[in-house]
Formats: structure tokens, C-alpha cells, sequence
């Protein structure tokens, strides 16, 4: 298999859904002309016009509200947005009109858009770009979110997202763009609300979704070389649907439970993971369930304390050989 | 619109031959025929009566939450919705009872809707702000004041997209047209030459709030001229001059494909919502002053009547009609059963309610 990046990955899969479908039409700051602020759309302008690839004002709040109604009507729009941290000034468009149109029309409408782009700290643009919204997100029914960790699942799981009838909100991560996989040539799907196990093990399960996964798979690595400790790592890849049942299953294997996500501690998405384990695996817990999170300050801009502010394989190493004690 | 509290000294310098004579003359209207006249007619007198029946359902204590009643405003929408064709899309705010019944909407979902019955046109799941019938291109009763203004742009970039000969009429309140979202809609229509025409309905007050009290600068189309958009006003007590007028810029769109803001004078006889004690910012004289001589249905009626389209008797059998009507629809709103919470998670996610066609899996609701 051809080993591509992520950035490139996201590229393919726009890229084959819109030559698969004319309806579907990719939007944002800078994506055409300039060829991606991250240069996810790279070459795209020139590929398929003006039609398809839209350079849109700095203005969040219209063009995503526009490429609401704009599916409503059965255009299929996939709005970048530059940073994830934006969607404030775009919330209510996202969140109220969006995730609440179906529900408020009494099923009659349905808005099949995607929102993409990174939600991710790490490169020191301070606290008003690094935010993590997937929590805040996945509080509202009506939503879908997808977090995806490689290159294959960022494929497979936006060229889903595209198909779906619901809004997806679709969260990358601007340090994962050049990080490189190997993705299959001829053509994939892959369902949201499926985790995906990415190393098997049998002392701890740690459960994560996004960059997390990397850093818990180098954690796990040495805790099995120089611990000799068998870590099992889960990839959630879609916050919601969620697929529970693959946690469920690797905790009655484990009994210890880890979870790592690059969020605020409050009210996080493993605030929910650690409620339903505890509700639903009581019994198969060897002692209580530990969680890794961002610090909880907003973003600081000191690029070595920023490092330590995120989740990274020693703060996950030093948080597993706590939840192994 | 002198009798709006101090006066508007900046509306009025920004309005320029609002309500022209001859606008019973424009084709659109000299075109129509006398059963077309009537029918715009009785769709006043309906909008008037549906709402006058809300809010005696309201009193009774029957209908929850809010309830924004459009009375005195019924040129507005029964005008520009009259002109819709089959790619002409309406979009507007929780002020939506005289919409969603001027593009044909039956009055009984509509009050089963208020009573959130499970036979309301959203399920009961939307309620009074919330109304929605896109197989009739009405695409909402939306909540948040301006919120709805994007997804306006959208319809009409729909329109677009889709090759279509068409338009979005994306309306909105006086109260609306200082949020950012609309002046973000404002720029992208213009920028793009989408086909919309962003229809403020001016009647004089966002909440208790008077326009001198809430709004800078000239007229509220006006600020269209910033954006290089096409820019008209009109009088929203004259049934004609709302159609002559939305009929200039609704051409525009559909034929140029260009963006453009019309603000229709017109008032409310009723408070923001009918909550609200309607004291503290208007006078009871002004009120009825609009009502003895700028009643949009007492207007229409007198001109019909002098066109010799209407006769007493038939204005008479109308108003008896729209009252049986509306006395129908709210015995059907009482008969009907609420939802119940089974229906709580339907129609939420498309996905959900269309189980052959799913392609998730995992949990997706989170009781447990």
C-alpha cells in the first residue's frame, strides 16, 4: 500500500467525492486560490474550478449558516474552516440551525454538510486557536463527530462523512497533516461509530481518539519494553456515534482503564467514556478509572510548556504506570 | 410612520416615495384577476383571523411558550409570497404564522403545532417560532433573530447552483438588521450575485425597542448601497405597492441573478410577543391610529370594494369563512394527541429515522 499523508489522505477523499458526486462542493478561507491555508485542497482549484473549490470571505458566521441552507436544499457542502477554534463565531449557525433543523421542522428537512478542519493545540498559536470543541460538539443531538488519528481513517471516515444525510463535524489536526500511512489505492469507506483497536494488549486499555493515539501508542511501546506491561490502545475515531461496545470489550479483557484525550477536564469527552464504563463494566474494574487531558488553563503560548500542557507519551507513560499500580 | 413614539426623522429621510399610487397600475397587479384579488384577500382576513383565534388559545392557557402574532402585518407576506413561483424559496423568523399561511399552509397543522400536537406541522417539535413546509419552498420560523439570514444566502446559492430560474426571499424584523450575521449575509449575496432578496419587515419596533433608539445611520435598505446591492422601499399597508415593489427585486434575482434589501413599513397591533404588556414604548394612540387608517385588510378591502370585486355581502361571507376555518383548525388542534416520549428521538437524526439506509453503527443517543 502507497504510504500518504494525512493531508493527502483528506485531499483523496474530497477529491473522489466530488468527482462522484455534483453536488458535492468544497468551501472555505483560502481553499481555492491560495490552495489551503494547511493546503489539505492543494491543486484542487485548478483541477475542478471555481465551481467546486469556493475561496469564501473571512466570515464564518455567513458561509457556514450559507452552506447550511445551501443543504437544505440538497447541495452537498464541505465548509473548511481554517481553525476548529473559529466555530465560536460561527455557533449559531452550527448549533442551532444545523443540528436543529431536522428535529424542529418534525423530520421534514435535512442539512447534509460536513464542517472540516484542525481542532488541535501544539503549535504555539495561543489560546484562541487551540481550541478542542468535540465535547461542546457532541452535546448536541442533531450532530455527528469524527475525530480521525491516520491517514487511512481520515480517508475512509470523510469520504463517509460526505455520503451521510446528518451534519458531520469533521476534526483533523494540523500536526498530524504531514504524518505519513499507508492508504489502499482503490476505494474505501469506513462507518462512523466503528473504534478501531490499534494495538492489542491485556493489562490497561487506554482509550483516545485523535493525536492522543499516537502519543499512547509510543507510551504503550515502553511500557511493554521497559515495563513489560501488555497496553491496549482504543481509537474511538467518531466521538458520536460512539462506539462504546469496543471499550466495553477491551475493559472486560483489561479491567484498567486509561483514557488520554487533548481536552479540558471538564466535562470532557472522557467524562463521558469513564461515566458509561463505570455504568455499564462496574464489575470489570480492577480500580478507578484514570484520565490524561490537557492542563486545565486555557492554551499558553511558551512553546516547551505547551508540550507539557497536552497529552504526550510521558505524561501518558507516567498516567498508565498510575492506572497499572 | 410619524407616530412611531418621537418620530423617525432618519426613516423618513431613507424613504423616499414609499406606497406610490400607481401601484395598483403595475402589471402585476393590473394583470390579476378579480378571483386572484380575492384570493389575496381572503388570505389576509385568514392570516388575521388564524391569529386572533392563537391568542384567545393562548389566554385559555392552551398554547406554551411564546406567541408572536402578525396582525397588522398581513400585506407583508401574503404580498411577496403570492409572487413565488416554483423556484422561489421563503426563509424567515419566529413571526412565521402569516408565512407559512400565505404559501398555502393549512391553518389545522398550524394550530396543532401551537398546541404541540403530535398532528402539528413539526410534530409538535418546533412550535410557534418554529414553523416549516419545504414542499411548499417555506423553509422556516427559525428563532434566533438574524440566525436564519445565512441559511437565506444558502437557499439562494442553492437556486443557483442547481441551475435554476429562482429566488430566496429571506425576511427578518427591524430588529434583525444590526446582528452580524446578516451584514455577513449582506456581503456574500452581493459579492456572489446570489439571488436573494432580504425582505426587513419594518414595523417599528425590535421588541420595545424603537429603530431611532436601536439603529445608526439612514435608512435600514439603504445599507444596501454599502454592498453595491440593489435597495427599495415600500409600504406595507398596500397590498399593490408590497407586490409592485417585492415584484421589481424578486425579477432581479430571478432574471440577473443580483441580491437585493427591500424594507416594507409596516406595524404590529400587538405586542413583540403576547407576553409582552405593550405599555412602556408605544402609545394606545398610535396604535389605533394605524388601525383606523393604514389597516392593510380594511385598505385592500375598501380598494376591491371601489373596483367593484368585492360587495359588503361577500367581505361578510370572507370574514365568516376565515372565522369557521380558524374555529375548525382549533378543534382539530384539541382533538388531536400530544407526542408522546417515544417521539422525543425521532426525528433528530436522518440516519435514525431511516434504519434501511443506515451506514453507522455505535450508540448515538446517551440516556443509559
Amino acid at each position: 500500500m502507497p504510504l500518504i499523508t494525512y493531508r493527502e489522505a483528506i485531499r483523496h477523499a474530497l477529491s473522489e467525492e466530488i468527482e462522484r458526486d455534483p453536488n458535492v462542493v468544497v468551501m472555505g478561507e483560502e481553499v481555492a486560490q491560495f490552495n489551503g491555508a494547511y493546503k489539505v485542497t492543494e491543486g484542487m482549484l485548478a483541477k475542478y474550478g471555481p465551481t467546486r473549490i469556493v475561496d469564501t470571505p473571512i466570515s464564518e458566521a455567513g458561509f457556514i449558516g450559507m452552506g447550511v441552507g445551501a443543504s437544505m436544499l440538497g447541495v452537498r457542502p464541505v465548509m473548511e474552516l481554517m481553525f476548529w477554534s473559529f466555530y465560536s463565531v460561527a455557533f449559531d449557525q452550527i448549533l442551532n440551525n444545523a443540528a436543529n433543523v431536522r428535529y424542529m421542522s418534525g423530520g421534514q428537512i435535512n442539512c447534509p454538510i460536513v464542517i472540516r478542519g484542525p481542532a488541535n493545540g501544539g503549535t504555539n498559536v495561543g489560546a484562541t486557536h487551540s481550541h478542542t470543541p468535540e465535547n461542546v460538539l457532541a452535546n448536541h443531538p442533531g450532530v455527528k463527530v469524527v475525530v480521525p488519528s491516520t491517514a487511512y481513517d481520515a480517508k475512509g471516515l470523510l469520504k463517509t462523512a460526505i455520503r451521510d444525510n446528518d451534519p458531520v463535524m469533521f476534526l483533523e489536526n494540523t500536526i498530524l497533516y504531514g504524518e505519513k500511512g499507508e492508504v489502499p489505492t482503490e476505494e474505501y469507506l469506513i462507518p462512523l461509530g466503528k473504534a478501531d483497536v490499534k494495538r492489542q494488549g491485556t493489562d490497561l486499555t487506554i482509550v483516545t481518539y485523535g493525536r492522543s493515539v499516537l502519543h499512547s501508542l509510543k507510551a504503550a511501546e515502553i511500557l511493554e519494553k521497559e515495563h513489560g506491561r501488555s497496553v491496549e490502545v482504543v481509537d474511538l475515531r467518531t466521538i458520536r456515534p460512539l462506539d462504546i461496545d469496543t471499550v466495553l470489550a477491551s475493559v472486560a479483557k483489561t479491567h484498567r482503564v486509561l483514557i488520554v484525550e487533548e481536552q479540558k477536564p471538564f466535562a470532557s469527552v472522557g467524562s463521558q467514556i469513564a461515566y458509561m464504563i463505570q455504568r455499564e463494566a462496574f464489575d470489570e474494574l480492577d480500580g478507578p478509572i484514570h484520565r490524561l487531558t490537557t492542563v486545565d488553563s486555557p492554551a499558553i503560548y511558551s512553546p516547551p510548556v505547551e508540550i507539557e500542557q497536552l497529552p504526550n507519551p510521558n505524561r501518558v507513560l507516567k498516567a498508565a504506570l498510575e492506572a497499572l499500580a | 410612520m410619524s407616530n412611531k413614539t418621537s418620530a423617525s426623522p432618519t426613516k423618513q429621510a431613507a424613504a423616499p416615495a414609499a406606497g406610490t399610487a400607481q401601484s395598483h397600475l403595475a402589471p402585476i397587479n393590473a394583470n390579476l384577476t378579480p378571483e386572484a384579488k380575492i384570493g389575496l384577500y381572503r388570505t389576509m382576513v385568514r392570516i388575521r383571523r388564524f391569529e386572533e383565534r392563537s391568542l384567545r388559545a393562548y389566554q385559555a392557557k392552551k398554547i406554551g411558550g411564546f406567541l408572536h402574532l402578525y396582525i397588522g402585518q398581513e400585506a407583508v407576506a401574503v404580498g411577496c409570497c403570492s409572487l413565488m413561483g416554483k423556484h422561489d424559496h421563503v426563509i424567515t423568523a419566529y413571526r412565521d404564522h402569516g408565512h407559512a399561511i400565505a404559501v398555502g399552509m393549512d391553518m389545522k397543522p398550524l394550530m396543532a403545532e401551537v398546541y404541540g400536537k403530535v398532528t402539528g406541522c413539526s410534530k409538535g417539535k418546533g412550535g410557534s417560532m418554529h414553523y416549516f413546509d419545504p414542499k411548499r419552498n417555506f423553509w422556516g420560523g427559525h428563532g434566533i433573530v438574524g440566525g436564519q439570514i445565512p441559511l437565506g444566502v444558502g437557499l439562494a446559492y442553492g437556486v443557483k447552483y442547481k441551475g435554476h430560474k429562482g429566488s430566496a426571499m429571506a425576511f427578518m424584523g427591524d430588529g434583525a438588521v444590526n446582528q452580524g450575521a446578516v451584514h455577513e449575509s449582506y456581503n456574500l449575496a452581493a459579492l456572489w450575485n446570489l439571488p436573494v432578496v432580504f425582505v426587513i419587515e419594518n414595523n417599528g419596533y425590535s421588541m420595545g425597542t424603537s429603530q431611532e433608539r436601536s439603529s445608526a445611520g439612514f435608512g435600514l435598505a439603504e445599507r444596501g448601497r454599502a454592498y453595491g446591492m440593489a435597495w427599495g422601499v415600500c409600504n406595507g399597508h398596500d397590498l399593490y405597492d408590497v407586490r409592485a415593489t417585492m415584484d421589481k427585486f424578486l425579477t432581479l434575482a430571478r432574471e440577473e441573478s443580483k441580491p437585493s434589501i427591500v424594507e416594507i413599513d409596516t406595524y404590529r397591533y400587538r405586542g413583540h410577543s403576547v407576553a409582552d404588556p405593550d405599555k412602556t414604548y408605544r402609545t394606545r394612540d398610535e396604535i389605533e391610529d394605524y388601525q383606523k387608517n393604514k389597516d392593510p385588510i380594511t385598505l385592500f378591502q375598501k380598494a376591491l370594494l371601489a373596483e367593484g370585486i368585492l360587495t359588503e355581502a361577500s367581505v361578510g361571507e370572507i370574514d365568516t369563512e376565515a372565522r369557521a376555518e380558524a374555529e375548525q383548525a382549533t378543534e382539530f388542534a384539541e382533538a388531536s394527541p400530544f407526542p408522546t416520549a417515544d417521539d422525543l428521538q425521532k426525528d433528530v437524526y436522518w440516519e435514525v429515522d431511516n434504519p434501511d439506509q443506515k451506514t453507522s453503527q455505535g450508540r448515538i443517543f446517551f440516556d443509559r
